[in-house]
């Protein structure tokens, strides 16, 4: 049976151009259509688009490969982000683009921890863009990395390894800490392109549990440890980034204080 | 071949055709596959089965993310020539509405659409690959669809003068 008064709603109408719709809504949906033309037009015009789109691009997926795609090819030439990078303009800080970031408002349980989280998110969103240059060091050279920066932050620091959660260190860099200390700053990166960072520096705030703060689409998460603070910092679920600040925490065992 | 290695390669000519219209130029299309590819290959033992299709659309969509973020903002009337071509009617003019169109779109709105009308993925292959919930694939959806028609009904004015 067809009520044509039970209403169709929007997600179902979307759902009817793009063959997502239960089977058993059909009737009522096309129904719906019948007795509301403004919806009709709608959905007209959601199927001519998607006709303009298949028409303009459709053929691409008929040309032959071009030889630099070949698979023997990729493996043999192994192109980097370098020759990328070359093709387009670079703007190392996206200070304009991202005006929406610049009115930001952290809310977090003490002074000095909440500017420590600015200065990590900060360094975040600068690094994060970055093809050519988001390290100093590479992880390649992750022995002589952690040996420089335990120096100039003044602990040993331990680099977590976040193979079990699909990551892998790009490398590290050191940064400025809070009152003009030192802080040592590394970046993880997974197979599709999702980055995490990792800052960690000397604090004098009292040692806290996990907390989380956020500046519009990046989150961090917080804690410290024996006048040691970390972030992690990631444009992740807040789930993701909560498993991911896991690991890194059981894998930072009570470092030792110098 | 390895059916790993067979299911990348299979896939290749669907990754151009998305690539291309998500960006809308040939060249720098190609780039983003070929970069796509090299991550693939090399990060076999990375993957965990599944379909590999939907795991190299993730790939090149946050591959394409991470471009984007690089480059300088352009304003978005600047991306093709022509303007003053002096016959706005026909199907090239129908296909620079289209690129323009897409252009206007956020990066999000416009892999969404793209993944669901020329991939033909469904909301929840779209909903892995952009690493959200189905309700967010849908309402990007509904915004993109919402958004281009705007555009397109701000543009029909002007060639209606130009005629």
């Amino acid at each position: 049976m067809i009520d044509r008064d039970l209403p169709v709603s929007e997600e179902e109408l979307h759902a009817y151009v793009d063959g997502e719709l239960a089977p058993d809504r059909k009737a009522a949906v096309e129904a719906w259509l019948a007795n509301h033309p403004e919806d009709m037009t709608r959905v007209n015009a959601w199927h001519s688009l998607a006709d303009a789109i298949r028409t303009r691009y459709g053929a691409v997926a008929t040309e032959p490969v071009p030889a630099r795609l070949s698979l023997r090819q990729i493996e043999r030439a192994g192109r980097s982000w370098r020759g990328m990078a070359a093709a387009v303009a670079i703007a190392a800080f996206l200070i304009g683009g991202f005006a929406g970031w610049m009115a930001r408002t952290i809310a977090a349980p003490s002074r000095p921890a909440a500017t420590l989280t600015t200065d990590a998110l900060d360094a975040y969103k600068l690094y994060v863009v970055e093809v050519r240059h988001p390290v100093e060091v590479p992880g390649s050279e992750e022995a002589h990395l952690v040996q420089w920066l335990s120096k100039r932050v003044g602990y040993d620091l331990r680099i977590p390894n976040l193979a079990p959660v699909g990551l892998k260190l790009v490398g590290g860099r050191l940064l400025p800490g809070p009152n003009g200390g030192a802080a040592a700053f590394f970046m993880y990166e997974s197979v599709s392109g999702e980055r995490f960072t990792l800052y960690s520096t000397r604090t004098n705030t009292p040692d806290t549990a996990l907390r989380y703060n956020s500046d519009g689409p990046v989150g961090a998460l917080y804690w410290s440890d024996r006048d040691i603070a970390y972030v992690v910092s990631s444009e992740a679920t807040r789930d993701r980034l909560h498993k991911v600040a896991e690991t890194v925490y059981a894998q930072i065992e009570q470092p030792p204080v110098r | 071949m390895s059916s790993f290695r067979s299911g990348v390669e299979a896939a290749i000519p669907a990754l151009r055709r998305y690539a291309r219209a998500l960006t809308r130029d040939a060249e720098t299309a190609d780039d983003l596959v070929q970069d796509t590819l090299v991550r693939a290959l090399r990060s076999e033992h990375l993957f965990h089965g599944g379909d590999v299709r939907s795991w190299l659309y993730t790939i090149l969509t946050n591959l394409n993310r991470n471009r984007l973020r690089s480059l300088a903002r352009r304003p978005v009337i600047t991306l093709l020539g022509d303007d003053d071509a002096p016959d706005m009617s026909g199907p090239e003019a129908g296909s620079r509405d289209i690129e323009r169109a897409l252009a206007s779109l956020v990066e999000e709105q416009r892999a969404a659409l793209l993944l669901v009308v020329l991939e033909g993925l469904t909301y929840r292959e779209v909903a892995e690959v952009q690493g959200v919930p189905v309700g967010t694939v849908m309402s990007r959806l509904a915004r993109a669809r919402g958004q281009i028609k705007a555009f397109l009904d701000g543009e029909r004015p002007a060639l209606r003068r130009v005629k």
